[in-house]
């Protein structure tokens, strides 16, 4: 079968086979109940929750927590039933101290008796996408977009293809991985909710070829329905929203518009185990798949974690830290974000706690830029990276935003490939935010 | 426990650095300098070593003078040291690679930035230098060992070796006249094909470059075999015009670089002055560059209409 792909992307770490080996055979096990968890009140882009419970109250495992309050926004709800300790800021992944509410666990695990379950076939659409909204599901793939507004394109659009992530593109982590081997038919249940939702016409599974396994058993779970499984090359970034669309539809999302004007809606396969949880079970997102995986950490595996878990725990029930880990990361290594400590929370979006040693990190000594061409043969975009560095150094975002800064996905594979060690995609963040801040003026 | 660094993604690197590429390169290069000093003897390795010593120290001494943190390291001036020597008459007297990798790296490198800021080759633009200042001495060739006639010429500029019946063999082998390390085409293609495999060289320059000398050739009645494999013409393709910072990194633009180069190494070979047009062709598409890339540029991801 020939393989999918896009135009660009690199090979990171391909000498590790990407460092998947160290948690992609693991099945997923449930982590030990925490005695305490603080859950967040914004883990996903936009509006942040109002928290609606208050400090002495009791919660029960299911119950919401944080009430949206916009649009463009996902519920919280409590994974834990037990007492809300306090209610206040606490450091999340990315430096931000949101308000948060700490929880402490009654390790009964009672779930909300308002949670009923229902089946998907008696309910319409709208009842459908509000059962979504209600189990506060988000894109979990990273970029945490909350999933009910993907699920309501205005009445213009047409979607014509519904694709499912499966990517997962980013070096290291497995947590899809597994997922899609031990839960595809959770999965595909998940699939044909969303499909009835969009009413798109078709609909792709898209599969990177490192998991063979997860192709096998997904093509036979989607037997007899009309989802296609489709195996997409080895090729980072794959799993990117706009090189997924590319390679399994041919299509190209516009400059600066959304996968709906391209007639697709991207829905990652985690998020699509939520979706059955919550439509079919009532259950809303109170715990994922977490690889928890690096050279650095003494017993790699993937956790099925509560959100607002510490990382601290995660990484003490894998056999703690080796010696000289330089760098602990949330997500991967390629768009992760750096934690400065552990005492974070895990949150929606969190797919692996990273932890790497020095000589992982490899050799950043910056020199002159040769011009190799290498970072623009990387870029999924097309950009010439090289150039918008060249750009910011000289303080011209006017040249940078015409050089088509504003279009980087902020991938980070012109960084990797670079021999000359320049911090090319920081250099690009630095103009988008200088182009988009002039633009506020 | 806070001991972790912090920095913005991507948290990993590529192994490959400057240095390696570099590194590659000389190692690319090594069967041409070896079958060239072998068959030329210890003349064409003293006029190797020279200019590649020479090119070390001046960008040591200028970066020290001008108080720029020192670079050898990258290997940058060993290359331009070791292309400018293979590309001298193997009896070059002393001071012709001396004066040549000075004025590569002072007046056509370090003067423009450094390295990534010259905008022409510093090895092409020192042999255009030395070409100027001694043209004799850069135009006396000695007959390799292992062949009995003595020419005085290079077989560009003989009507009679394009006439003899091994013309095409001998200069395939490299048992002909010429500089320290453009005779041999086979050692030549053995380096092309390591970069081309470790992928530090992109297929196109080299492609069109050859491409059109040898199409050009055939078209005006020439030998377009053997107009490819006399002169430096594989050197140039291969690991001249392929140079990072002086070639355009547009796919496009690299081949209508390498077809520039073509047409302008026919144009000086047949109604030119000069038997050989390499560093000339390579030295004014080097300065074309830009306009290149500029004209070439590839179109972004989304420059797509919207799907109703």
């Amino acid at each position: 079968m020939p393989q999918l792909s896009f135009r660009g992307g690199i090979h990171p770490l391909h000498k590790t086979h990407h460092g998947k080996g160290l948690t992609n055979k693991l099945p997923i096990r449930d982590a030990a109940p925490p005695r305490q968890v603080t859950i967040p009140m914004s883990q996903h882009i936009g509006a942040p929750c109002a928290p609606c419970v208050q400090v002495g109250d009791h919660v029960y495992l299911g119950q919401k927590i944080g009430e949206v309050r916009g649009f463009v926004s996902a519920p919280i709800h409590s994974s834990v039933s037990g007492t809300v300790l306090s209610v206040g800021p606490h450091l999340v992944a990315g430096g931000a101290t949101p308000v948060c509410v700490t929880i402490e666990n009654d390790m009964q695990d009672t779930w909300d008796p308002a949670i009923q379950p229902a089946d998907p076939d008696t309910l319409d659409r709208d009842a459908l996408v509000k059962r979504v909204l209600e189990g506060g599901i988000v894109g979990m793939g990273g970029a945490t977009f909350p999933a009910h507004v993907k699920l309501s394109p205005p009445k213009d659009k047409t979607i014509d293809f519904l694709l499912l992530n499966g990517a997962e593109c980013e070096p290291y982590l497995s947590a899809d991985h597994r997922l899609m081997v031990e839960n595809a038919p959770e999965i595909l249940k998940g699939v044909a909710i969303l499909q009835k939702i969009l009413n798109a016409s078709q609909c792709v599974i898209g599969v990177e070829s490192n998991k063979p396994d997860a192709f096998d058993i997904l093509t036979k779970a989607a037997e007899g329905t009309n989802v296609q499984v489709r195996m997409m090359a080895v090729k980072y970034p794959q799993g990117s929203e706009k090189q997924l669309i590319q390679a399994l539809t041919g299509r190209q999302v516009p400059s600066g518009k959304l996968p709906m004007d391209a007639g697709c809606v991207v829905v990652n396969v985690s998020s699509a185990f939520a979706v059955y949880e919550a439509v079919c079970l009532g259950r809303p997102l109170v715990s994922r798949v977490v690889s928890v995986t690096g050279e650095g950490v003494n017993s790699p595996a993937n956790l099925r974690v509560r959100l607002g878990d510490s990382v601290s725990s995660l990484l003490a029930q894998c056999g703690g830290l080796t010696d000289g880990v330089e760098r602990l990361v949330s997500g991967g290594p390629m768009m992760g974000v750096a934690l400065m400590t552990d005492d974070v929370p895990v949150t929606k979006g969190m797919s692996g706690v990273l932890a790497l040693q020095t000589k992982q990190l490899g050799d950043r000594t910056q020199t002159a830029c040769i011009r190799c061409g290498r970072c623009l043969r990387g870029c999924p975009i097309h950009l010439l990276p090289f150039e918008l560095c060249n750009d910011v150094e000289a303080g011209d975002w006017e040249r940078a935003e015409h050089h088509g800064a504003l279009d980087c996905i902020e991938c980070g594979s012109c960084t990797y490939v670079c021999p000359a060690k320049r911090e090319i995609t920081s250099s690009i963040r630095i103009a988008k935010r200088q182009i988009l801040a002039s633009r506020k003026k | 426990m806070s001991n972790f660094t912090v920095s913005l993604s991507p948290h990993v690197r590529d192994e490959d650095s400057t240095r390696r590429i570099m590194l590659r390169v000389c190692l690319a290069l090594a069967p041409a300098a070896v079958f060239g000093v072998v068959v030329f003897g210890w003349r064409a390795l003293l006029v190797l070593a020279l200019s590649v010593a020479a090119a070390v120290c001046t960008e040591w001494l200028t970066q020290k003078c001008l108080k720029r943190p020192v670079t050898i390291s990258d290997c940058s001036a060993l290359v331009t040291g070791l292309l400018l020597g293979l590309t001298l008459p193997p009896h070059a007297p002393w001071y012709v690679p001396v004066c040549g990798s000075v004025f590569a790296i002072l007046i056509a490198k370090q003067v423009f930035g450094g390295l990534g800021g010259n905008f022409v080759n510093p090895a092409l633009a020192g042999r255009a230098f030395l070409l100027a200042c001694w043209p004799v001495q850069m135009t006396s060739w000695p007959a390799p060992a292992f062949v009995d006639a003595i020419s005085s010429a290079t077989p560009l500029a003989d009507p009679a070796f394009a006439g003899s019946t091994n013309a095409l063999l001998n200069a395939v082998l490299g048992l002909i006249p010429g500089t320290i390390g453009e005779t041999c085409k086979i050692a030549l293609l053995l380096g092309g094909a390591y970069l081309l495999l470790r992928r530090v060289i992109d297929w196109r320059i080299p492609v069109a470059y050859l491409g059109s000398l040898l199409l050009l050739s055939y078209a005006f009645g020439g030998d377009g075999l053997l107009a490819v494999c006399t002169g430096g013409v594989i050197l140039g393709a291969f690991f001249m015009a392929t140079d990072y910072v002086t070639s355009p990194v547009t796919p496009y633009g690299k081949l209508l670089y390498g077809l520039g180069c073509g047409l302008i190494t026919f144009a000086i070979r047949r109604w030119g002055a000069y038997p050989e047009g390499v560093t000339y062709a390579i030295l004014l598409m080097n300065v074309a560059s830009p306009l290149i890339d500029r004209a070439c540029r590839p179109h972004k991801y989304g420059e797509v209409k919207e799907h109703a």
